[in-house]
């Protein structure tokens, strides 16, 4: 399964980053293979629609989870039309890491 | 962590002044600020020239892209012109068989990009103002100034607001005060988002009330819970009333008037927030009271 | 001849003085009001018109033919402003983020995009109670884009040559209002003699300078002289065309949705008087232009 994590920084213990469409960092995890790379958000530098490029970057990269602290309207709209599900990453959660597990683990809430 | 965005619809009935004071309020001890400030009017803002900030750290705000035509690649076929919808294309300056962009009418849409035959247009960024995070004496000031005649799409004000929620965060601050634009379009959007709470300041004249409803209206529209406030209510009483009425008829309090007083104005020149230079004004009495019970709703579990 | 009433800081006075020259002027100008404060218009409450035309105001979105699609993303691609996105077996449209600006209509190789009216606000136009033209716009609630409905509405009525035209600009010194000054032949700048009103001023002139717009001052609210703006005027030679005292008589008709001239009679002559002022800056401006070049 590949997780995409917004995060403040391009590393796995980087502090995570509640915003999605201006994240600094878009972090690709596979579950199967534990391979993770991180990519420089397109949204992050976007006059308008970042949550749409933002989204559209994830779609591209095949994701099957999306993890953040909120989605905007057009994100989510995005992300509702491709499948891909969306969580978040709630109040305890402080590193990708943590993410991570939780979200194996069944623990982060659902956006709806 | 709350966000409070203080909007009116229309311009100038006191936004600027009563965000002024209320920081003055919240932020009683420097060295534990309860609130940081956001001047979200960034295409006129006014609130850090109250709030006199002693050090400010600028950043440049790069926003969209403008179109530019290379002069020696141009051949002036006009297939530029055919696709254009906001007649930014010209005869260029030097050369008037070939044609150059009016930055002041683009748009940024490319359009014109693919369609040149010759690959002689190209997508400028553009730096379109400045943000600045500012210490003042009633605590942090995040605010910006966009270059005159700027689009004002709301990315300037999305980022003041997103660096002002992170501090907050970061710092445990619980509360992040927007002092919103006038109107209702893009910027207003954007300072609305993710707000807890909104108070809208009017005037009881027959203008504020028509504005005061297409206020409320958006931020319904974004479900945010609002509030009410009347400024200069003694100008006209029987528009007072009528936004009581009003405002009772869609179920959203009046927290406050605030009649009008010339000491405001006092207050402006010197540079200071009217609750700080006049405490016992009754302007300044009336926004201390809407003040606390604003910050009842927003600080539960703090003394305001 | 086109007229802009602009300022910068909001609630300064533009409607007021906008809505006062019109009526000033209507005897002896073939005078058309158009209200370009589209996310809240007031003109209609002081010139009170008979409203008996109505257009919705729209942006052209792309709506995509999903049998014409071959889902190439080219659409995606082009579109500056990430109003669409390719999702799975779709293109999904985003409007609030469209700029009509027909890009992506003209760049699908398969012709699978037509453009639809997307409707952003209300264009409406009719008779002010002084017997001349009026129309404005009113962008509907939670519609981010004034600035297209502003376009639409300068192109709506189309002038006879003659008219005098007056446009009450929006507050702020941004994108709409400069789209509100475009092709003006004068600014009228109204400002208030305090720090914020002189703050925005400046971002005003900013943009008339930029726009090569001739511009005059009208100071209201005046209660004391406020040298900067004073030594700001000469500095760049912008001309006061009239003081407005404080008063609080004003401020009480205006609230009730009076005119200057309802408050005062005498407005009038003195609104006519800088009129002629003004019309004498424009034609000396255009000699100047036609000597030195269009402007841009």
């Amino acid at each position: 399964m590949i997780l995409f994590l917004s995060a403040q920084q391009p590393r796995l213990d980087s502090l995570v980053d509640q915003r999605f469409g201006r994240c600094m960092w878009l972090i690709q995890y596979d579950t199967d293979t534990q391979q993770w790379e991180a990519f420089e958000n397109p949204g992050a530098k976007q006059s308008g629609g970042a949550g749409v490029a933002a989204a559209q970057f994830v779609v591209n990269h095949k994701a099957n989870v999306v993890i953040s602290g909120d989605f905007g309207p057009h994100a989510a709209g995005a992300f509702q039309a491709a499948g891909i599900k969306m969580h978040l990453y709630g109040s305890e959660i402080t590193t990708i890491e943590q993410a991570i597990s939780s979200h194996q683990q069944g623990k982060l809430a659902a956006f709806s | 962590m709350k966000q409070l965005v203080i909007l009116s619809g229309k311009g100038g009935t006191g936004k600027t002044s009563i965000s002024a004071a209320f920081a003055h309020l919240v932020n009683c001890n420097p060295q534990a600020p309860v609130a940081i400030l956001v001047d979200a009017d960034v295409d006129a803002a006014n609130l850090s020239l109250i709030m006199q900030p002693n050090q400010s750290e600028p950043h440049d705000f790069w926003g969209g892209s403008l179109a530019e035509i290379d002069r020696e690649s141009c051949t002036g076929c006009g297939a530029c012109i055919q696709v254009c919808r906001y007649d930014a294309i010209l005869p260029d300056s030097i050369d008037p068989q070939k044609k150059q962009i009016d930055p002041v009418a683009c748009d940024g849409c490319a359009a014109c990009i693919y369609a040149c035959p010759e690959g002689a247009i190209r997508m400028v960024p553009q730096q379109e103002g400045i943000w600045f995070q500012s210490q003042t004496p009633y605590g942090t000031l995040f605010h910006a100034e966009l270059f005159a005649g700027r689009e004002n799409s709301g990315k300037l004000v999305t980022l003041v607001k997103q660096h002002a929620r992170l501090m907050a965060d970061d710092g445990n601050i619980p509360l992040v005060i927007l002092d919103g634009p006038p109107g209702i379009g893009c910027p207003v959007i954007s300072a609305c988002a993710g707000s807890d709470y909104g108070l809208v300041v009017t005037e009881p004249s027959l203008s504020g009330i028509h504005d005061l409803k297409r206020a409320i209206g958006m931020l319904q529209h974004f479900h945010i819970p609002a509030a009410v406030c009347i400024n200069k209510a003694d100008i006209y009483p029987e528009g007072a009333s009528l936004i009581k009425e009003y405002a009772e008829s869609v179920g959203i309090n009046v927290v406050g008037e605030i009649p009008y007083d010339h000491r405001i104005l006092q207050s402006m020149l010197q540079a200071k927030p009217i609750t700080e230079i006049f405490p016992s004004s009754p302007s300044a009495i009336a926004i201390r009271n809407i003040w606390i019970k604003l910050a009842s709703m927003l600080l539960e579990n703090r003394e305001s | 001849m086109q007229i802009a009433v602009a300022s910068g800081k909001g609630g300064t006075g533009k409607t007021t003085v906008a809505t006062s020259l019109a009526l000033s002027l209507a005897d002896s100008h073939p005078i058309q009001f158009l209200d370009c404060d589209v996310e809240a218009p007031n003109g209609h409450i002081f010139l009170n018109p008979e409203i008996n035309k109505q257009e919705p105001a729209v942006i052209r979105i792309p709506k995509i033919d999903p049998d014409r699609c071959s889902l190439c993303g080219k659409c995606v691609e082009v579109c500056q402003f990430h109003a669409l996105a390719k999702v799975g077996k779709t293109i999904l449209v985003f409007p609030q983020l469209c700029h009509g600006c027909g890009s992506c209509t003209w760049n699908c190789p398969e012709g699978a995009i037509e453009e639809i009216p997307n409707p952003i606000g209300m264009l409406e136009s009719g008779l002010s109670i002084a017997g001349f033209p009026f129309s404005q716009g009113i962008l509907t609630i939670s519609e981010p884009m004034s600035t297209p409905i502003i376009r639409q509405l300068k192109r709506w009525e189309s002038p006879s040559k003659g008219d005098t035209i007056i446009l009450d600009a929006p507050p702020g010194a941004s994108c709409s209002v400069v789209e509100t000054l475009r092709k003006c032949d004068f600014a009228i700048l109204v400002t208030e003699p305090t720090p914020f009103g002189f703050h925005d001023l400046k971002q005003m002139v900013g943009i008339i300078e930029e726009m090569k717009i001739p511009a005059g001052l009208i100071i209201n609210r005046d209660q004391a002289p406020y040298p900067p703006l004073e030594v700001f005027c000469l500095e760049h030679n912008l001309p006061i065309l009239m003081q407005i005292p404080y008063d609080r008589r004003i401020a009480e008709g205006v609230a009730r949705g009076q005119t200057l001239i309802d408050i005062d009679p005498l407005y009038q002559e003195e609104f006519r008087k800088m009129m002629e002022r003004v019309e004498s800056i424009i034609m000396r401006s255009r000699k100047h232009t036609e000597t030195k070049g269009p402007k841009p």
